[in-house]
């Protein structure tokens, strides 16, 4: 009895959790998924009927805008935030004094919920209270930075507060990839005479190339799910110009009683991720073998 | 023994559900959690006390009912819904459609609501030829609010039509005031949109385009003609408009930065509030054209169990659109009487005016629902629309481009 205990113990304790999971995370996919398929309005309901509310996401402008924003959104975001991360990090890197203070100032950012990032944001980009009206009020009377409620640039504000959010996590990964880079490696070639900018490019980082990957999968995982930045920041506007699909599943779900067109467009926001993830899950498993 | 204790147990069950019989209960789900209607919600509360209801609250603040809707859904899947849930329009019909609404025409019959409520009105409250909803205020949605002193100072009058107005503007903008107060968002562009479709194509076209949703209607020239407008109107409104929320611009009517705002008439509540006076500060007037687009607020009555919920549900539906209530509630709330036998001497001279209108124009049929605040179209069919009035207002879109999507919109949402 003792020995059957102990065999299975590992599986007694983890089924709990293994079955809330099988439930409330594929389970539930799999019941979005059916309700995608059908014509629920206001409640959901149970008959299918093909691929209408796919057709109907496809044909939709604003649908079109919020999958337009995320490739914009996305990709800036995740690029920018990787390359000011990397620099702030190799900055960091050179034995300067305070690292710790500069480092938790870098770090603090990520404290704050995006809901308040997009608060602080909205006001310091804000036309008549933030950065315009200041430089105006130096003096400078035809200094224009409306981007906030510009509609075609307004998706650019989300960007910048995104990133000032994110890139300070970026570079704390990055520091210790550097830290974990084998010093004498880096020794050996600054003693072959090898300048330093050589030595980050043809040694550290491609040595930090798991770290990239890490830091690529928590961003872009981000960027898709982002929801609370904008609303707070633009709440979708000027018009619905900020929109991302996150926002545009929300209004349909619990301000249209539109669920199949939320549905849709969950799952569709589900493959983007997959599309992502899989090669990256794929190539993980493989390299353990 | 045994025997004894089981008809104790009985006996006491059965004056425990005599003594809920006696006194009927209602659960109440809204979203009125703030000042005027707050007050105006603790009104109804109070009277259903005084005859001997239990009141069970449900407030649910947040995201303009966005909130309380999830909740309601999260209720009627478990089989346990609200006795009354303040609901408006078609949301009434959608959710009669799902089977949940209870039937409470034996009260209206009673207490004969189809004699003093306006027939356009109480079609709302009916599904399928039975009452299902209790009417509890009119809003007007067409409403120009203007600061008097402001148009004194520029010689302007009250505009009767868009080319008076555009006019006005013109000279405001040019005397160096913003013509309009408006806040960029979706629903407040979807309120000036309205009274444009209104005030340019007049009652007929109105129905036929934003409820019917005609397509010949929603293609045609006068609906360039009013996204024309619409253009013409983001030019006299401010550069910082965006996001702005509505009770905001009203203040900037108030202090003379701006002229004029198009908003319903929850707007007076702010100037009252601010202690302004009607026609000496601010100014009311219908938008330019003819019509009146009405929000009707509501409470739909959903099937219970249970003749203490049942009871509760008459005495509410009863109270609700009972001649006291419908005065005192208004008061609060800044709106009117749904009904028409109300006395309006305690009601500023805007509300007055509101409920003249509102009575000539349930007979000559110009008595209309409000598409922006969710009257007229269900919520995708008004969303669709809202989201290519928002999109056009809010960018250099071309007229014939924004009519082409509207047309497309509205048939994607079907």
């Amino acid at each position: 009895m003792a020995k059957w205990f102990e065999t299975h113990l590992p599986k007694i304790v983890l089924a709990p959790s293994f079955i809330a999971v099988l439930i409330f995370v594929y389970g539930f996919i799999g019941w979005t998924a059916w309700v995608s398929l059908t014509r629920s309005k206001l409640m959901p309901r149970y008959e299918i009927d093909g691929f209408i509310q796919y057709d109907r996401l496809f044909a939709s402008p604003r649908w079109d805008t919020a999958m337009n924003n995320l490739y914009i959104f996305g990709g800036m975001f995740i690029v920018i935030s990787l390359v000011l991360g990397l620099i702030l990090a190799i900055l960091l890197d050179q034995q300067i004094r305070v690292e710790g203070a500069i480092r938790t100032i870098y770090l603090y950012p990520m404290a704050l919920s995006m809901i308040v990032t997009g608060t602080a944001w909205k006001w310091i980009l804000n036309p008549g209270l933030g950065v315009q009206a200041m430089v105006q009020g130096w003096g400078f009377e035809n200094f224009k930075f409306d981007w906030l409620v510009n509609p075609d640039m307004a998706i650019y504000t989300v960007v910048m507060a995104a990133i000032w959010q994110s890139s300070g996590f970026v570079m704390a990964l990055f520091l210790a990839g550097l830290r974990s880079v084998d010093t004498e490696i880096i020794r050996a070639a600054q003693i072959d005479g090898i300048p330093t900018w050589r030595v980050y490019t043809a040694i550290i980082i491609p040595s930090m190339a798991p770290i990239f990957l890490s830091a690529f999968i928590v961003l872009a995982h981000l960027a898709i799910k982002s929801f609370d930045l904008v609303i707070a920041l633009t709440g979708g506007g000027p018009g619905y110009a900020t929109d991302l699909p996150a926002t545009y599943m929300y209004a349909m779900a619990f301000s249209r009683g539109d669920v199949g067109q939320a549905a849709s467009s969950a799952m569709i926001m589900m493959m983007v991720i997959f599309i992502i993830v899989v090669p990256y899950l794929y190539s993980e498993l493989r390299a353990k073998k | 023994m045994k025997y004894t204790a089981k008809a104790a147990i009985s006996a006491l069950a059965l004056t425990v559900a005599g003594v809920a019989h006696a006194e009927p209960q209602a659960e109440v789900l809204h979203w009125w959690t703030a000042g005027g209607e707050a007050k105006a919600v603790a009104v109804l509360q109070e009277e259903f006390s005084e005859n001997g209801g239990t009141w069970t609250d449900m407030p649910v603040a947040g995201g303009g009912g966005d909130a309380a809707m999830t909740a309601l859904r999260a209720r009627v899947l478990s089989g346990n819904a609200p006795t009354a849930v303040q609901l408006k329009g078609p949301a009434i019909q959608e959710w009669y459609e799902e089977g949940v609404l209870a039937d409470i025409s034996s009260v209206a019959e009673a207490e004969g609501w189809a004699d003093v409520l306006p027939a356009q009105i109480a079609e709302h409250m009916k599904c399928e030829g039975s009452w299902c909803a209790a009417p509890v205020n009119v809003h007007r949605v067409d409403w120009i609010w203007a600061n008097k002193s402001v148009l004194d100072a520029n010689g302007i009058e009250m505009p009767t039509t868009w080319d008076e107005f555009n006019a006005a503007a013109e000279k405001l903008k040019a005397a160096g005031v913003i013509p309009l107060a408006h806040g960029g968002q979706s629903w407040q562009d979807a309120t000036v949109f309205e009274t444009v479709v209104l005030g340019l194509g007049g009652p007929e076209f109105f129905q036929k385009a934003l409820v019917d949703l005609d397509q010949d209607a929603l293609t045609s020239d006068t609906m360039v003609k009013v996204f024309d407008e619409m253009r013409i109107l983001r030019g006299y409104v401010d550069d910082n408009f965006s996001g702005r929320d509505w009770n905001l611009a009203t203040a900037m009517v108030m202090n003379g930065e701006a002229a004029f705002q198009i908003m319903g008439d929850w707007a007076k509540g702010e100037f009252l509030a601010a202690g302004k006076v009607p026609g000496e500060d601010f100014l009311c007037a219908a938008t330019p054209g003819e019509g009146y687009l009405y929000n009707v607020d509501s409470f739909a009555m959903f099937d219970v169990d249970g003749d203490d919920k049942k009871a509760g549900q008459e005495l509410l539906a009863k109270l609700i659109v009972g001649p006291n209530f419908q005065k005192v509630f208004n008061l609060n709330k800044g709106s009117i009487p749904v009904r028409t036998d109300v006395s309006l001497d305690e009601f500023d001279d805007c509300a007055v005016k509101s409920s003249e209108d509102m009575k000539a124009s349930a007979e000559n049929g110009s008595l209309l629902p409000s598409y922006a605040h969710g009257m007229a179209l269900r919520g995708a069919q008004s969303g669709a629309i809202t989201d290519v009035v928002t999109a056009h207002f809010n960018s250099d879109m071309s007229s014939e481009d924004a009519v082409k999507m509207l047309a497309d919109a509205v048939a994607n949402s079907m």
